[in-house]
């Protein structure tokens, strides 16, 4: 009995000092930042906190609503996210975000113009963007001979089962819906039924609904064209595997924005705003952009990375041209017409 | 013939089992950060394990939750699982079903429901969040485990004990004690498991700064995982082995001293 009561009592005992003990150290300020996994570079972290002396602590999320899942439920106090366009106009029209002060961001006058005003936050005052790209398909050189530029190669049945589509609702409805002819933010039920079909009709070719397994396989040679966003492609690139192409298919696609917003929750706002003013400085940017292999929305750090690899200038997922760029769509929140997607979305899945 | 292929059917399975691992450790000595191309040997990823301060906290909170989790939702487990035991008819049906919800509760509801039971008390989303609902959903597990040990000791030995002079509770030390332990520790074992294993609970419940394995992993989702993780995983794997096979080593000796 006697142990028992001294195991029990270490263990409150660890308890309470973990729980008491962080609560002593924290004499400077803590900045929390809630983001994509390997989506920044950590050393920035620690140049940050060097230069300033506010500590950051991150943590992560996985998709978009989960995030706002989480928010939402409340008891938690980021100070910086790092959501995707449409989920931040949902942020906005709730009223989770806090407006940003841009005169407290001077770096802000580096973001390119095409990257401000969208049409997620009109007037840039909530977001600043983080990185940018555009979704399209994926295609091995050595297994496909003839030029991609169509969405309808996704359909082709030369390629049955080589096919890998992408396990995300917005993007592939979309992408059904630009094939055929529509808008990828289109609400109207006879158009999704139809873009639904369309799916359920390709359902046959294809190898599977994949996410972060599609880089390997596609290196591998697994399959032959996989839907994916252009980040994906840029990785590749970087990886060396010169035989993967992509390409935004004629039809149009979808353009992404990451940014950074400040939840309403943020008890350090103005650190929140130095670390944004701090990500978009074109040396740090610079630095983020190489590690995590996406393109940034820096104008300097845009055009100097492809100076430095100018077989980057051609490529589409990196420096796609302003016909494409005129094209493709941002999306927009939902709201009421969510359910309507889902449904849509799970009778796709089912199959 | 049939000894062979019996042979052969244990180890297709075990070949199923451990050769997803093998390929994982494989791959943690891999160049090329794909798991697609072999780019050569390299330790670099382990060095770089070392130097990612977010998983190493991962990692320090992952055990640490599982430990606390494990031994606290054991104990009471165990005691829930006696007062169920000798509960009357209706009261144990009552309770063991109760018991069951938590475990077919899919994990989100549970996740978001504990959520928003902490949030409506005002609690700070954090480590004792996330510790409180690891031993929630570790408790029916280790009810479960301990209940049929009890089931299996025949209760005489009890009132034996007690006809003998022994008072309640050191009868309970020296007799019930000793019968149940065999389903005490596979309880604690599950318990720290699952505790281990948890992505959807530990994600809805943690707050700033708390963060563990699981939910590392996925994050990573969308930018591949890196092979930092397959470094990790090598060592864990590792750690787990060394320490079964000394634990094995332990009790084949002690089992040697009885004649």
């Amino acid at each position: 009995m006697k142990r028992i009561c001294i195991l029990l009592l270490s263990c409150l005992l660890i308890v309470t000092s973990l729980i008491v003990l962080p609560g002593c150290k924290q004499d400077r300020v803590v900045l929390n930042i809630y983001n994509w996994g390997e989506y920044i570079d950590p050393d920035l972290l620690v140049k940050f906190e060097k230069e300033t002396g506010i500590k950051v602590n991150q943590d992560f999320f996985e998709t978009n609503e989960h995030m706002l899942a989480k928010l939402e439920g409340g008891g938690s106090y980021y100070d910086l996210i790092f959501p995707s366009d449409y989920v931040i106009e949902e942020m906005i029209k709730k009223d989770m975000l806090h407006k940003i002060d841009l005169n407290n961001i001077p770096n802000f006058k580096y973001v390119g113009d095409r990257f401000k005003n969208l049409n997620y936050d009109p007037d840039n005052e909530y977001s600043v963007p983080y990185f940018w790209g555009t979704l399209g398909i994926l295609y091995n050189t050595e297994m496909v001979d003839e030029e991609v530029d169509s969405w309808d190669i996704l359909w082709d049945e030369k390629y049955a089962g080589q096919i890998l589509m992408l396990d995300s609702m917005r993007d592939t409805i979309g992408v059904a819906l630009k094939k055929l002819g529509y808008s990828v933010n289109t609400t109207d039920p006879d158009k999704l039924e139809e873009a639904k079909n369309l799916l359920i009709q390709q359902m046959p070719l294809v190898n599977g609904y994949y996410v972060d397994e599609t880089k390997d396989m596609m290196i591998n040679g697994d399959a032959a064209i996989a839907l994916n966003w252009s980040g994906t492609a840029m990785d590749i690139y970087w990886e060396g595997a010169d035989y993967i192409k992509f390409v935004v298919p004629k039809e149009g696609a979808n353009l992404w924005f990451d940014c950074m917003v400040i939840p309403k929750t943020s008890k350090n706002k103005a650190e929140a705003e130095m670390f944004i003013n701090f990500m978009l400085e074109p040396e740090n940017a610079y630095q983020n952009s190489l590690y995590v292999g996406y393109v940034s929305p820096v104008t300097e750090v845009f055009e100097r990375i492809m100076q430095e690899n100018p077989e980057v200038a051609d490529m589409d997922a990196y420096n796609p041209s302003e016909e494409v760029l005129d094209i493709c769509e941002v999306f927009i929140d939902l709201g009421d017409s969510r359910p309507l997607f889902n449904e849509v979305w799970t009778q796709i899945k089912v199959h | 013939m049939v000894k062979f292929l019996k042979r052969f059917y244990l180890s297709l399975i075990f070949i199923f089992l451990y050769a997803p691992i093998l390929v994982l450790i494989i791959y943690s000595f891999n160049e090329s950060k794909s798991r697609g191309h072999w780019g050569g040997f390299t330790l670099k990823w382990y060095g770089e394990l070392f130097r990612d301060r977010d998983i190493i906290k991962a990692l320090y909170y992952t055990f640490l939750v599982a430990l606390l989790s494990s031994i606290i939702s054991t104990v009471i487990g165990t005691f829930s699982a006696i007062g169920i035991h000798n509960m009357g008819h209706f009261g144990k049906k009552l309770a063991l079903n109760i018991n069951y919800l938590p475990v077919l509760n899919p994990d989100i509801v549970t996740g978001i429901a504990l959520m928003t039971l902490f949030i409506s008390l005002r609690m700070q989303l954090g480590f004792l969040t996330m510790l409180l609902s690891h031993i929630m959903f570790n408790i029916p597990y280790v009810i479960l485990s301990v209940l049929p040990k009890l089931k299996q000791m025949n209760k005489h030995t009890t009132e034996a004990a007690l006809d003998l002079g022994a008072t309640p509770s050191y009868a309970f030390r020296k007799v019930v004690i000793p019968e149940i332990m065999p389903g005490v520790i596979t309880g604690a074992l599950i318990a720290f498991t699952l505790s281990i294993d948890d992505f959807v609970i530990s994600f809805f419940n943690t707050g700033p700064g708390v963060t563990n394995l699981s939910i590392h992993v996925f994050s990573m989702a969308r930018k591949g995982v890196k092979p930092s993780i397959n470094a990790l995983t090598t060592l864990m794997l590792l750690t787990v082995v060394i320490l079964l096979l000394l634990i094995n080593k332990r009790t084949t000796k002690g089992d040697e001293l009885i004649p």
